[in-house]
C-alpha cells in the first residue's frame, strides 16, 4: 500500500491526485503531498532511522518517494552538526551549533531536494529534468541528472558567478543563459512548463522536491540526541525550505521522534539588497509580501518575488522567531567571522545567515544558554569572488626564500 | 485589443482558450471584461477587497504590475497581459 495519499491545497484544502502539478486550480495556492500518517506512525521509529543509510535517505519513510522507486543519490545529507564554541564565545552563545550543509555532494543543501525530485521524476516516467536557478539548484540538478542518465535543461541568469557556471557546465547539461534576473528566469520557466513534457524541479514537481528540505531539520534533531533546538536561523530565498523545516518539526513531534513537543523558534535571514520578506515582516501586514528588484552579492538567495514569503512570516510570528536582514558589508563580515572562528568557508548566503545571527546576538536576543542552530547552506568557493574583490587577505606578506627575509618581515 | 494569456490551471474557465482579447483601458476593467466573457475569472484573480490575490502574478508586457501601477495600469492596443501562478503552473502533458 502506498504511503502517499495525494496532494492538498495549503490554502483552500482542495484535494488532488499525485501528479506533476503544484498549483491549486481553485485558488492558485500551493499543493502539498499528503502522507498516510496512521500507517506511518506504526512504522517510523528512532531505531529504524538509526539503522538506515548514513545519508538523508534514512528518513525515506517521511519523503514522497515510494519504497519501490530506485533512488538517484550521491550520498547527500547527514552533514556535520558542529558545536561552534569559538563563534559562540564571540556572540555570547554557549550552545551554538552549525549544520554544515555545504558538505553535500555539490556543496549546497540543494542536493537534498534534487535527490528527492529526480528520484520521483524518474520513477514517474520523466526523461528530462529542468530547473530555474540562481546557481546552486542548477549545479545539483546537472549532477543528479548525470547520475541518473536523464536529459537536463538548466535555466540560469546570464550573469551568474563564474565558479557556479563552471561547476554546472562540467556535468554537460543543456544550459540556457537568460538575459534577466532570477525572477525573470523563473517566470519564463513557469510559462515553458505548460508546453514541455519536462519535470521542472522547482515548478511542476515542487511538492515533491520541497519535501527533501525537511531532512535538514530531521538530522539536526537526531544529531542533538533527538531534541529540537530552541531556535533555528535559516536563509530565505523563496521561503520554500523555511516552510518545510516547520513541517519537519511538526512531524518529529507527531511521530514521537523527539522527547518534547516544544517547537523551535524559526528565524529567517535575508540580505537588505533583496529583502521582500523582511520588509513585510517589519510592516503592519507581514503576510503581504511585495516583490522587489534584487541587488545583492547574496545571489543564491536573491529572489525578489518569493513564493512562500507569506508563510515564512506566518511561521516566524507563530513560533516566536523573527526575520532580520543585513547589509552587503555585514554579509562579507559574516563569511569572514565564520571562517576565522570555526574553519568553515561559506558562500554569501551563509554570510547572510551568520550576519543575522551576529546582529541578533549583539542586540541581546538571547541570554546565552539557548540551543541555537544556524543552517550553513552552501560552500564559500561558489562565491569566492566577493572576497577577492573585498580587498583580499590583510595578513598576507611576501618574502624572499631566505631566513633573513622571513625574520625581517615576520615578527614571531 | 489587449490580450490575456491564460495559464493552464485557469483554461477550464476560458473553454480551453489560451488567449482572450478584451476591450479595456486599464487592468481593472480588462479583468472585468474577461470576467464578463468567462465568468469566474474575477474571483480567481482578485480577493474580497478587489486586490490581486497573493498567489497570482500579472505581467503587462513582461512587467510585473505589482512593481508598477497595479490594477490601475493602463492597457493599450496589442498589450499582452499574462496571468502566471506565483510559483507557476501547469500539468505534464499526456
Amino acid at each position: 500500500m502506498s504511503k502517499l495519499l495525494g496532494m492538498r491545497c495549503r490554502e483552500c484544502g482542495a484535494e488532488y491526485e499525485l501528479a506533476a502539478t503544484h498549483v491549486c486550480e481553485m485558488c492558485f495556492g500551493p499543493l502539498d503531498v499528503v502522507y498516510d500518517q496512521a500507517a506511518l506512525k506504526k512504522v517510523v521509529s528512532r531505531d529504524r532511522i538509526e539503522k538506515g543509510p548514513k545519508s538523508m535517505w534514512r528518513y525515506r519513510d517521511l519523503l514522497p518517494v515510494e519504497d519501490s522507486a530506485p533512488l538517484v543519490t550521491l550520498g547527500e545529507g547527514m552533514t556535520p552538526l558542529v558545536k561552534a564554541d569559538r563563534l559562540g564565545a564571540e556572540l555570547g552563545l554557549r550552545n551554538l551549533y552549525l549544520k554544515n550543509d555545504s558538505m553535500n555532494p555539490t556543496n549546497s543543501f540543494k542536493d537534498r531536494v534534487v535527490s528527492v525530485a529526480i528520484s520521483w521524476a524518474r520513477s514517474n516516467g520523466f526523461e528530462t529534468i529542468a530547473c530555474a536557478s540562481t546557481g546552486n539548484l542548477a549545479n545539483a540538478v546537472a549532477a543528479y541528472a548525470a547520475r541518473a542518465g536523464l536529459e537536463c535543461f538548466v535555466f540560469i541568469p546570464v550573469d551568474l558567478e563564474p565558479a557556479k557556471v563552471v561547476s554546472i557546465g562540467v556535468f554537460d547539461p543543456n544550459v540556457v543563459a537568460v538575459r534577466g534576473n532570477y525572477d525573470e528566469v523563473n517566470r519564463l520557466c513557469s510559462q515553458l512548463v505548460e508546453s514541455t513534457p519536462w519535470a521542472f524541479c522547482n515548478i511542476n514537481i515542487r511538492p515533491f522536491y520541497a519535501e527533501g528540505s525537511k531532512t535538514l531539520t530531521f538530522e539536526t534533531a537526531e544529531q542533538l540526541g533527538w531534541k529540537l533546538p530552541d531556535e533555528i536561523i535559516i536563509p530565505i530565498a523563496s521561503g520554500c525550505q523555511f516552510v518545510r523545516h516547520r513541517q519537519a518539526a511538526r512531524e518529529l513531534v507527531e511521530y514521537g521522534l523527539v522527547r518534547e513537543d516544544r517547537v523551535p523558534k524559526f528565524t529567517g535571514a535575508q540580505a537588505l539588497g533583496c529583502a521582500p520578506v523582511y520588509n513585510a515582516f517589519k510592516s503592519d501586514t507581514p503576510e503581504r509580501v511585495l516583490p522587489v528588484k534584487p541587488n545583492t552579492i547574496a545571489r543564491s538567495i536573491a529572489i525578489g518575488n518569493p513564493s512562500d514569503g507569506m508563510y515564512v512570516n506566518r511561521i516566524a510570528l507563530e513560533t516566536g522567531g523573527v526575520v532580520e536582514a543585513v547589509t552587503e558589508e555585514e554579509i562579507v563580515d559574516g563569511i569572514r567571522l565564520l571562517a576565522r572562528t570555526e574553519g568553515i568557508f561559506t558562500e554569501t548566503a551563509g554570510g547572510v545567515t551568520i550576519g543575522v545571527l551576529a546582529k541578533l546576538a549583539r542586540a541581546g536576543r538571547w541570554n546565552g544558554d539557548e540551543v541555537v542552530v544556524a543552517y550553513i547552506t552552501g560552500h564559500g568557493l561558489k562565491t569566492a569572488d566577493v572576497l577577492a574583490s573585498a580587498n583580499g587577505h590583510s595578513r598576507r606578506v611576501e618574502i624572499e626564500p631566505t631566513l633573513k627575509s622571513f625574520r625581517e618581515v615576520v615578527k614571531i | 485589443m489587449p490580450q490575456f494569456r491564460i495559464p493552464g490551471p485557469l483554461r477550464r474557465l476560458s473553454d480551453g482558450q489560451t488567449t482572450v482579447d478584451v476591450e479595456a483601458t486599464d487592468l481593472a476593467n480588462a479583468i472585468d471584461a474577461l470576467d464578463a466573457r468567462y465568468p469566474g475569472f474575477r474571483d480567481r484573480l482578485l480577493d474580497e477587497k478587489g486586490e490581486l490575490r497573493q498567489f497570482v502574478n500579472v505581467y503587462l508586457n513582461d512587467e510585473d504590475v505589482r512593481l508598477g501601477a497595479g490594477l490601475r495600469a493602463k492597457v493599450h492596443e496589442k498589450d499582452e497581459i499574462s496571468i502566471v501562478p506565483a510559483v507557476a503552473g501547469g500539468r505534464r502533458r499526456a
